[in-house]
């Protein structure tokens, strides 16, 4: 018996504050602008994408005691972009990342709350956690939290959200004019939630929404992570976009899911994922070398190398050799704000490493930062690139993909244009919206009954 | 302040059906809809064509209750709100000219959090952008958070503790003006020689520290349109007054005749650094209006009468026609006031009124400030846009 062939889940992340997003090109725009966002946000509905995606970052990174300058730097609040996007907008589910970690959890249920009703039932949280002093000296609390204790309070924040969202069942205001009654229910929204990270208690004031709560996503991928969105989230944002990579990922995430009663499609697996096109394969190839060394300006190679040294390599030259001395061991502290610098490996063995890598294949040190971070997933004419996501899916390495464009705001356009109609001529993306949700774009079944 | 001879300007409190408690009963009443954005951006357009120059909307942490400090179980009242930064955003692509002003609840937030919410309002409406600052010193709204204690303030402390909460406010403003202004207007440079998206030197740590909280800054949001939003508070007395004096760009106040309007106006200038901006100062009026004089005092009543009780208010509650509320409007706009909030008993209803009404009336006495030229909140209100603190150039 064959497989059924899968439905191709598609999303589009609004380009970020990291090298991916060139803003040197010509073609680049605001990044602050509304325009941008309207334009972003009205492209990806046009192509009858599941959602959109926002990151957040709540400190301006650093590298070497100072702003990271490189880099585009500013963005709007998330919740307060997603809500005006809901009025451009029809159908196009409205994704922030929004922190545990930097909240509270009455205040961010309000707020998820308010835009699913703004919007008409199309809002979804993608939870992280974050718990360093750095990024906690723009907060109240300050830097308090314990590395290991952030997806403990992960956990209990989106516990007492879900606490909030079931408050109210929905069916509360009668606002019967004649009778003088508006509410059915005398303890509507009554509420109480405590555990070791939050004592709360009262009364929600945000009426239950569309969607009921959310749809949540998680991004985290250790072990730790995993198991929390296995538990808890309805999509992963996730980092393993090749075949092989996908795949175990893949199963190894659904895998975890009937211990918590819950069925494969319950958890969809949605990796983030750059594109380059061309009107053929080779075309795309060249334009994507083009778009590594835009991502990699000579500046940015010095910085990355800095990343992994762990020091100060400001005179070093990018177009000759790597460095000859070895990065500084221990805590990394020439870099702060920034998530990826944080790896488990020993960096002197990566730069070993790299080292060969660079002597074997005759590369400077812009040329091998060129290759070592790339991260462009599917390049190549619209057919390859529209194959290639089909036979991933279809393999179960994803269930989809959240598209990075690295333009702003028009880079989704040629995909939209070019990419989708193929898809829709395979039948496996869909060519109008059938439902009005994000919950129903996404195939997750309607939240009948919140766990607390 | 403002001289009596310069125009007024009109806006409007939205706040669920009205004002009146028993809003939500009358025929043209919409209660079913309150948490849709249709609702929303229904009154908000009414508004705008009716040329007022900002509305707000009220907002709370609690659900709504008739004691200000306590839940109550009332189940004859709307209950149930959106968060009112996320309205205000909501409505601003679907309008072009008036002020958004929603409310934001200083006490229990985070000031990083609003400053870059307030700062997107104004990017999302092209430079309309306000917050009104309201500060909770009620055990039940802590109790939400589970962040602080509240003491029962029908103790002695209360007070103090009262104090305490608007000291807090105060910083809080100076919070959120600092990191509108730790972007300057020109730090994005996208210099491709030097590789550099901005100039670092143009980006400010604001490095504020309080009694209640300690900021680091920058802001991750550039310096919105207006350079600064507006910031607006209501006042009852004086640490509400000193609060305005000292750090807001608008005062909602409370007097009940003229004189107290002067005496009012005059409490919050004797705040007001020598070097700031005046500070416009708009008198909260709740409007029962008619187009006679006994068919506004016929609404009232039959209003009061679903109360089961006379409906009483902070501020002055207006009865009458559109033409005798622009007579009382003129007398305190010449005894100090730079304009009015008034606060509608049931929508759309007073509403209406109010634009198809008293805007032509203000309008025939040439009373009424023309804002239609003016596409920022600050240029409608003829406020500058205010240079930065931290620019050295």
């Amino acid at each position: 018996m064959s497989k059924p062939v899968k439905q191709i889940h598609l999303a589009a992340h609004f380009p970020g504050v990291n090298n991916t997003t060139v803003w040197s090109d010509p073609a680049s725009g605001s990044h602050i602008e509304f325009s941008s966002f309207v334009h972003f946000a009205q492209t990806a509905e046009r192509g009858k994408f599941d959602f959109m995606f926002l990151a957040e970052g709540l400190r301006l990174r650093e590298q070497g005691g100072e702003l990271y300058d490189l880099d585009v730097v500013g963005r709007p609040d998330t919740f307060t972009v997603l809500a005006a996007l809901a009025a451009v907008t029809d159908r196009l589910g409205l994704t922030g990342t929004i922190n545990s970690t930097f909240n509270e959890p009455y205040e961010v249920a309000r707020q998820f709350a308010s835009l699913d009703h703004l919007s008409g039932g199309r809002a979804a949280w993608n939870v992280v956690t974050s718990w360093d002093a750095f990024t906690g000296e723009n907060f109240r609390r300050g830097g308090y939290l314990a590395e290991d204790q952030r997806y403990a309070r992960a956990e209990s924040f989106l516990r007492a959200a879900h606490t909030l969202f079931g408050s109210w069942r929905g069916d509360e205001i009668v606002a019967d004019k004649d009778r003088g009654v508006f509410l059915s229910d005398r303890a509507a929204g009554a509420f109480s939630y405590a555990d070791a990270h939050f004592d709360i208690g009262g009364r929600f004031n945000v009426p239950r929404s569309p969607q009921g709560r959310p749809v949540i996503f998680q991004a985290g991928d250790s072990d730790h992570g995993r198991e929390f969105a296995a538990s808890s989230a309805d999509a992963i944002f996730s980092r393993h976009g090749t075949l092989e990579d996908g795949q175990a990922f893949f199963a190894d995430v659904k895998g975890r899911l009937a211990r918590y009663g819950r069925r494969p499609e319950e958890l969809l697996i949605l990796p983030a994922a750059t594109f380059v096109l061309g009107d053929t394969d080779a075309e795309a190839a060249e334009l994507a070398h083009d778009v590594r060394l835009a991502q990699v300006s000579p500046q940015t190679a010095i910085k990355f190398l800095e990343q992994l040294w762990n020091r100060d390599l400001s005179d070093h030259d990018p177009d000759g050799p790597l460095p000859t001395v070895d990065p500084v061991t221990g805590e990394n502290t020439i870099s702060r704000g920034r998530a990826s610098v944080r790896t488990n490996r020993d960096p002197v063995e990566i730069a070993n490493e790299w080292r060969a890598k660079a002597e074997a294949e005759n590369l400077t040190s812009r040329e091998l930062i060129v290759e070592v971070t790339g991260r462009q997933n599917f390049i190549g004419s619209p057919d390859t690139v529209a194959e290639r996501i089909n036979h991933l899916v279809q393999a179960d390495a994803s269930d989809g993909f959240i598209l990075v464009p690295h333009v702003t705001p028009a880079g989704l356009d040629p995909f939209v244009e070019k990419v989708v109609p193929l898809l829709q001529e395979r039948g496996v993306f869909r060519t109008e919206y059938e439902g009005t949700t994000l919950r129903d774009h996404l195939g997750l079944t309607r939240v009948a009954h919140l766990v607390g | 302040m403002s001289s009596s001879s310069d125009p007024l300007h009109l806006a409007v409190a939205l706040d669920g059906t009205g004002w009146h408690p028993a809003s939500w009963r009358e025929a043209d009443a919409r209660p079913a809809e309150l948490l849709t954005p249709g609702y929303w951006t229904d009154l908000v357009g009414v508004a705008e064509r009716g040329q007022l120059v900002f509305a707000t909307i009220e907002d709370g942490l609690a659900l709504q209750s008739d004691n200000p400090l306590r839940a109550d179980d009332r189940v004859d009242r709307v209950r149930g709100r959106l968060d009112a930064v996320l309205i205000a955003s909501r409505v601003a692509p679907t309008t072009k000219r008036i002020g958004l002003i929603p409310t934001a609840i200083a006490t229990h937030t985070e000031p990083f959090h609003l400053s870059k919410a307030i700062a997107t309002l104004d990017y999302v409406s092209s430079g309309r952008a306000g917050i009104r600052i309201q500060v909770s010193a009620s055990r039940d709204v802590a109790r939400l958070f589970g962040r602080r204690d509240v003491p029962d303030l029908s103790g002695a402390a209360s007070e103090a503790f009262v104090d305490e909460l608007f000291t807090e406010a105060a910083e809080y403003v100076e919070v959120l003006r600092r990191l509108w202004d730790s972007w300057e207007d020109d730090a994005e440079i996208r210099d491709v020689a030097s590789g550099r998206f901005v100039d670092r030197n143009k980006l400010h740590y604001i490095d504020f520290h309080g009694t209640k909280f300690s900021v680091k800054g920058p802001s991750i949001t550039p310096r919105p349109p207006q350079g600064q939003p507006l910031v607006a508070a209501l006042a009852h007395g004086e640490a509400g007054y000193r609060l305005i004096g000292d750090g807001a760009d608008i005062g909602f106040v409370t007097p009940h005749d003229a004189s107290e309007t002067t005496a009012i106006v005059d409490a919050i200038a004797a705040h007001r650094p020598a070097d700031a901006d005046p500070v416009l100062v708009f008198a909260d009026v709740v409007v029962f209006l008619g187009d006679t004089q006994e068919a506004a005092a016929a609404r009232k009543a039959r209003l009061d009468e679903r109360l089961g009780a006379e409906y009483i208010s902070d501020a002055e509650v207006f009865v009458g026609t559109p033409a005798q509320l622009a007579d009382l409007l003129q007398e305190w706009h010449a005894a100090g006031a730079a304009g009015f909030r008034l606060r509608p008993a049931a929508l759309p209803h007073d509403l209406l009124q109010i634009t198809d009404g008293l805007v032509p009336e203000l309008r025939r006495r040439g009373a009424l400030a023309d804002a239609d030229h003016a596409t920022t909140l600050r240029a409608a209100l003829q406020l500058p846009r205010p240079a930065n603190r931290y620019a050295t150039t």
